[in-house]
């Protein structure tokens, strides 16, 4: 899930259905990289794919997996990252900071 | 990654707000002057690696304006718009903000509170949850940014 593409990759599969070629052509990235992205989210449980032909359509394994908890996903992410900077900004204060007075 | 050290909690509320907190090892004062100093917000309200925020104002009275502009350098951007409703120095702010994307989203309530822990500072800041639509819409800008990220590393790989 912290990986952005597979991550995104999800987040279209919530849309319905989607071979490899759907998946990776809105992302101009090439297929065999999407295809790794796949067997590691179908290693995870997260995806699952039928046979159709030659094609192997994609769709989200678990009706759970809601755009809900991807877009909370991301929001965790953007903020870590947010707040650990803001450690360091706040860090860099402390020396022109009064003593607290609790 | 850090995971190990994350000290943050995420919680829904609901189906209408979010819930976060946060540990810092600075007092109240600090982390409330992060929150409201241009100069301070540009350094650590980024987002994703690589973003930049060129414009930042923050009129830190009642009714004062926010303004954040962000760029990840490649053409890529969007901003924020947003007023302060109420503010209590060291302890708690209250602002509305919206997202342009470029149509902006419905209006987030933001409640952020400062309070004494320890030798720090818990956060909590309570805020709107986006409807279905406009979660729609913040994720398709982040599979954008996801995806640039993601090249970089493909070009570290080969």
């Amino acid at each position: 899930m912290a990986d952005p593409t597979r991550r995104a990759i999800l987040v279209r599969l919530t849309e319905g259905e989607a071979t490899v070629a759907e998946l990776a052509e809105p992302f101009d990235i090439s297929q065999p990289a999407v295809s790794q992205h796949l067997k590691v989210l179908e290693d995870a449980g997260l995806v699952a794919h039928r046979i159709q032909g030659t094609k192997r359509p994609r769709r989200l394994e678990k009706a759970g997996i809601q755009a809900i908890d991807l877009w909370l996903a991301r929001l965790r992410e953007s903020l870590e990252k947010n707040y650990d900077r803001l450690d360091e900004v706040l860090a860099a204060m402390k020396p022109e900071r009064k003593e607290a007075t609790r | 990654m850090n995971n190990t050290m994350s000290k943050l909690t995420l919680q829904t509320e609901g189906d209408t707000h979010v819930v976060v907190t946060r540990h810092f090892a600075a007092p109240p004062e600090a982390v409330y002057r992060a929150h409201t100093d241009p100069e301070l917000l540009k350094k650590w309200l980024l987002g994703p690696e690589g973003w930049t925020m060129p414009v930042c104002i923050n009129e830190a009275r009642p009714g004062g304006a926010i303004r954040y502009e962000w760029t990840n350098g490649k053409g890529g951007g969007f901003h924020l718009t947003g007023k302060y409703l109420e503010l209590e120095p060291n302890r708690r702010i209250v602002h509305v903000e919206r997202m342009h994307l470029p149509d902006p989203t419905p209006d987030n309530h933001v409640e952020t509170r400062f309070d004494p822990d320890g030798a720090g500072t818990l956060m909590t800041m309570r805020m709107t949850l986006p409807d279905a639509q406009t979660r729609a819409a913040m994720l398709a800008t982040g599979m954008e940014q996801g995806m640039e990220a993601s090249y970089v590393r493909l070009e570290g790989l080969l």
